[in-house]
């Protein structure tokens, strides 16, 4: 990318980017001023809902009737856990099939995104009973194990697109000055690869905080995340978008702030020119 | 950033380990839906715990068809999560003859079996048994916009037929002002349009299966039945009506573009509320029929029922005597008025003065008592269920019919179709399941 | 680079991975494969035995089979359309540099945040009600006939949807690999007189192959398996309009509890995405070595 940018260019820029990044955060925005309101006024027409009075009522609601407090450490410890861990076999594994690849890398990588081909709804029982048998229903271990495993293939998939960017020749360099194999990893290739793990790390974090499946059917009350708070307001006769609005508001507020961070390690970019 | 990793790692192990330590004391779980009497419930827990201090209720609360099936699964596979359910009139038939649920039969004197209403109570009992205790009952009715109505020059019976809805719809329907005569459930779903177009379908004489479970969309029945709902949703119904459940229909006519709603009984106190920007301009008339002996009404209870591979009999028998014996009524009476007791289950209730000053209890009663689950059609069938058919295949096969009901009613397929399609469905599933030999 | 002992540490480093993601598919994929052989339905347990291929017979020969194919494959390349093409312009918008990118990168991201149930919910009665939505009020003001969008172009607006519900993982995944484009190289190519369009084509596009190749593989696994957003929307409807593999088989098991039958949906549907996985990966799979 060009260093030098022109003032003029910025500011087209700027409000194209503007542009694009509130319409794409537009209907975000609009669940958001909804749970501002009462149900009655949440549905109406937009000027009328703006004009109408503004109140915290749904968030009160929502507060008394649900532990979010209870949820919101599930969902931290099932989807930070699961991340973590994932990571943690993940990289080894991605380094192995970047840096070192053989024959069969491509078909292992393969295989281990076929494991998620399977729809979920088509082993619910076979998980059920063996979770029962385990005992680890309504448990943040089995949860944690669960969510770790379905998003192993899709850490390391993403992993191994970024290091693959990393020029080999930086690690032999590393090597030939002495490091081991694990200094190797530790010190050299993560932070080179910061960016592309913190984004596995956002993206990863995400999906399994969303997760909808697994973390309804294996959970009742202990080990239920936030998305069983979220479900839990869907009525099947009476309004509630205006506090399925304020529990939506509740749960994504903690990963915008997450957002906020990994982005910033998007910044820094890789500078390839000290290869030479 | 690994040293932090490592710090994170080892504080969500401790911290998972801390969670699972926990101690429990006579702890039950309770699976409900989010409807607002539950809600209203679980607010008077304080009540419980003064009179059981050594029982702890856990809620779990889903959005209706995820708890359906999570209970199911449970139940089924013996999981044992649950020591409450709360389940309808659909599954208590099914799953007291599967012997899955502890009979309610021993429930202690201040419960009063005898004042359940017969028709709900018809409806949970199997075999002479009672399976759940009903905490919530409801019909359908007719609710209409008063001030449109009177625009019109037309006057709505208390005991309306289909020819007085259709003659009203047209007369209040405008559509370049967005007033829509009528407004019905055109989502696809077995809970949802199939409800409504089953129920409907009694009133047309139709049935759904004959004594040998052979499948009647073929008949002439269900023919006028299809047939005047789409007459009537076409001329008078809103766009994109297919899509519109009890929820998008609420929403319309609270923002008054309806003129009339049969619906939810339940619907009545939410378009009389203060969401609603009509709530003075609606009244309530029978849900509509031909002069064949049976209205469209239906028939809904939502029960507390005990899994009978729970560990804790005594405390969930404890809690749903508690939340459904005649002190509750008087309970939620005393912190949040009449109103607000949930209807239809006792016929105390109905027999309370208070209670009779609420404006539509009648209405509610007397629709509740037109519908018979156990003969919910003109003609003998070999099933119970006033709007659903009360054998496990139904969710799934009326979630199909509905979806080609609903394409009907968006227009991508015609009624005769529609109508076929449900017969080969229904034959395909029935013969499948066994039924048909 | 890789040498003898470099390897075997390598085998070291992948077996933990290797291990677990094979008792991870081999349990389910078992039991799964040992139910749909059976008469096993929860609801009528005193129906048990042997189904041989009867499970799978009926559900291949389900009225809804085909039209559920194809509109599993319309969805995913349909979604798969927007979100790459459109995933490529905005990571290129987010990387330049302009006042705020921090926030506007956040406002961009924040779709994929949102519970999948919320969203649906959100554009089907906020948006796309023909009466209610802001969609209809726009129309409105406009002086046109509000459409209803979905129920007379249910595939469509479920593709909008999840499309922007996907865009921000697409974008991320592209904006990061936009971090390792060498610079100096872009420089250099300035300075001899390429123009912005050349580079894009020949050092931009080239870079990001892999990544897209990525983005493309990632996303086609979870676009197959999308429920949530049909089940809150059309319910599969109208008539079979937005009825995809996934649901027939959430029909099976969530409403039918028909396990038997539930599972050998899923061993086909297992079946269908191993073959579209293999059409892609011969398509566009030497990317990954690139």
């Amino acid at each position: 990318m060009a260093r030098k940018s022109s003032t003029t260019a910025k500011v087209v820029v700027t409000l194209a980017a503007w542009t694009v990044g509130l319409l794409i955060f537009f209907p975000i925005l609009w669940t958001i001023l909804m749970s501002f309101h009462t149900e009655g006024d949440a549905i109406k027409q937009p000027w009328d809902m703006l004009t109408s009075p503004w109140t915290l009522e749904s968030y009160a609601e929502v507060q008394t009737r649900s532990n979010y407090a209870l949820h919101f450490y599930n969902s931290v410890v099932i989807s930070l856990g699961s991340t973590v861990l994932a990571l943690i076999i993940g990289i080894p594994s991605a380094w192995a099939m970047a840096f070192v690849p053989g024959p069969k890398t491509k078909d292992l990588l393969m295989w281990m995104l076929s494991t998620k081909m399977m729809p979920a709804v088509g082993v619910l029982i076979p998980m059920y009973l063996g979770f029962r048998n385990l005992h680890l229903l309504d448990s943040l271990t089995g949860l944690v194990a669960v969510m770790t495993l379905i998003s192993l293939p899709i850490v390391i998939w993403m992993l191994y697109t970024y290091f693959k960017e990393i020029p080999g020749e930086i690690l032999e360099a590393a090597r030939m000055d002495g490091a081991n194999l694990r200094s190797e990893i530790i010190y050299v290739l993560t932070p080179m690869a910061l960016p592309g793990i913190a984004s596995t790390m956002l993206l990863n974090v995400i999906l399994a905080w969303n997760e909808t499946f697994w973390t309804l059917q294996l959970t009742t009350h202990n080990a239920a995340p936030l998305t069983q708070f979220i479900a839990s307001y869907s009525s099947p006769e009476g309004l509630f978008y205006a506090k399925l609005s304020a529990a939506s508001t509740m749960a994504i507020a903690p990963i915008l702030i997450m957002g906020w961070f990994s982005q910033k390690q998007l910044v820094r970019g890789l500078t390839f020119g000290a290869v030479k | 950033m690994n040293i932090t990793l490592r710090a994170l790692l080892g504080a969500t192990v401790a911290l998972t380990l801390a969670g699972m330590a926990h101690a429990e004391t006579t702890e039950i779980t309770v699976a409900t839906v989010n409807n607002g009497d539950m809600i209203r419930m679980q607010g008077l827990m304080d009540d419980f715990y003064s009179k059981h201090p050594d029982i702890h209720v856990n809620w779990v609360t889903l959005e209706e068809n995820v708890l359906r099936q999570k209970v199911t699964t449970d139940i089924a596979t013996k999981g044992g999560q649950f020591d409450v359910l709360t389940i309808g009139t659909y599954e208590v038939p099914i799953w007291g003859k599967q012997g899955w649920l502890v009979s309610l039969d021993d429930m202690p004197a201040d419960y009063m079996k005898d004042d359940l209403l017969p028709a709900i109570a018809g409806g949970l009992t199997v075999d002479g048994h009672l399976y759940a205790s009903p905490f919530y009952g409801e019909s359908s009715m007719v609710m209409y916009r008063t001030d449109l109505m009177e625009k019109a020059g037309l006057k709505m019976p208390d005991a309306p037929t289909w020819a007085d809805i259709r003659k009203a719809a047209d007369a209040m329907t405008d559509k370049a002002n967005e007033i829509y005569g009528v407004c019905l459930r055109g989502k696809a779903g077995w809970g949802e349009n199939m409800a409504f177009l089953t129920a409907m379908s009694n009133s047309f004489g139709a049935k759904w299966f004959d004594a040998d479970w052979k499948p009647q969309f073929d008949t002439k029945p269900w023919a006028d039945t299809l047939g005047f709902y789409l007459d009537l949703m076409n001329a008078d119904g809103p766009p994109g009506a297919s899509n519109n459940g009890f929820n998008e229909n609420l929403a319309l006519f609270q923002q008054g573009h309806c003129g009339m709603w049969i619906d939810a009984t339940v619907a009545a106190s939410f378009v009389t509320g203060k969401d609603s920007t009509v709530a003075d301009k609606v009244g309530f008339a029978l849900a509509p029929d031909n002069g064949l002996g049976k209205r469209s009404n239906w028939l809904w209870a939502w029960s507390l029922a005990i899994p009978a591979g729970s560990a804790k009999i005594e405390a969930a028998k404890t809690f749903v005597d508690w939340a459904t014996n005649p002190d509750y009524a008087a309970l939620v009476a005393s912190k949040e008025g009449w109103a607000n007791v949930p209807p239809g289950t006792r016929t105390s209730l109905y027999a309370n003065p208070e209670y009779q000053k609420v404006p539509f209890a009648k209405m509610t009663l007397d629709s509740i008592n037109s519908a018979d689950p156990t003969h919910p059609t003109v003609d003998a069938v070999p099933y119970v269920g006033v709007q659903f058919v009360a054998i496990p295949e139904f969710s799934s096969i009326a979630t199909q019919t509905g979806q080609q009901f609903s394409a009907a009613l968006a227009g991508t397929t015609t009624a005769a179709d529609a109508l076929k399609a449900a017969q080969d469905i229904t034959t395909t599933e029935m013969t499948k399941a066994g039924y048909i030999k | 680079m890789a040498t003898q002992q470099s390897r075997i540490a390598a085998r070291f480093m992948v077996a933990p991975s290797v291990g677990l993601l094979f008792v991870w598919m081999i349990v389910p994929l078992v039991t799964t494969i040992y139910f749909s052989f059976l008469i096993y339905n929860q609801l009528h347990p005193e129906r048990q035995g042997w189904a041989g291929f009867d499970n799978y017979y009926y559900f291949l020969t389900d009225r809804s089979f085909l039209i559920a194919i194809w509109n599993s494959v319309v969805l995913v390349m349909g979604v798969l359309i927007i979100t790459v093409i459109g995933g490529v312009l905005l990571a290129l918008l987010m990387n330049l540099p302009f006042w705020g990118q921090g926030v506007v990168r956040v406002l961009v991201i924040a779709p994929f945040f949102v519970m999948p149930t919320v969203s649906a919910l959100v554009w089907k009665n906020m948006f796309m009600n023909p009466v209610n939505g802001m969609f209809a009020h726009i129309a409105k003001g406009l002086g046109l006939q509000p459409y209803d969008f979905l129920g007379h172009a249910p595939m469509a607006s479920i593709i909008g949807i999840v499309a922007w519900e996907w865009l921000p993982f697409a974008t991320l995944i592209l904006l990061t690999a936009l971090q390792s484009l060498d610079s100096e190289q872009q420089e250099a190519a300035e300075m001899d007189g390429a123009s912005w369009f050349s580079r894009f084509i020949y050092l931009t596009v080239p870079h990001l192959t892999r990544a897209i190749t990525v983005v493309i593989l990632i996303q086609t696994i979870f676009l197959l398996s999308i429920y949530a957003e049909i089940a809150v929307t059309t319910n599969g409807g109208p008539g079979t309009a937005s009825t995809t593999i996934t649901y027939l088989v959430a029909l099976r098991s969530l409403y039918d509890n028909d396990v038997g039958g539930a599972s050998a949906g899923g061993i086909i549907a297992v079946i269908l995405a191993n073959i579209v996985a293999i059409f892609v990966m011969r398509m566009i799979g030497k990317n990954l070595d690139a």
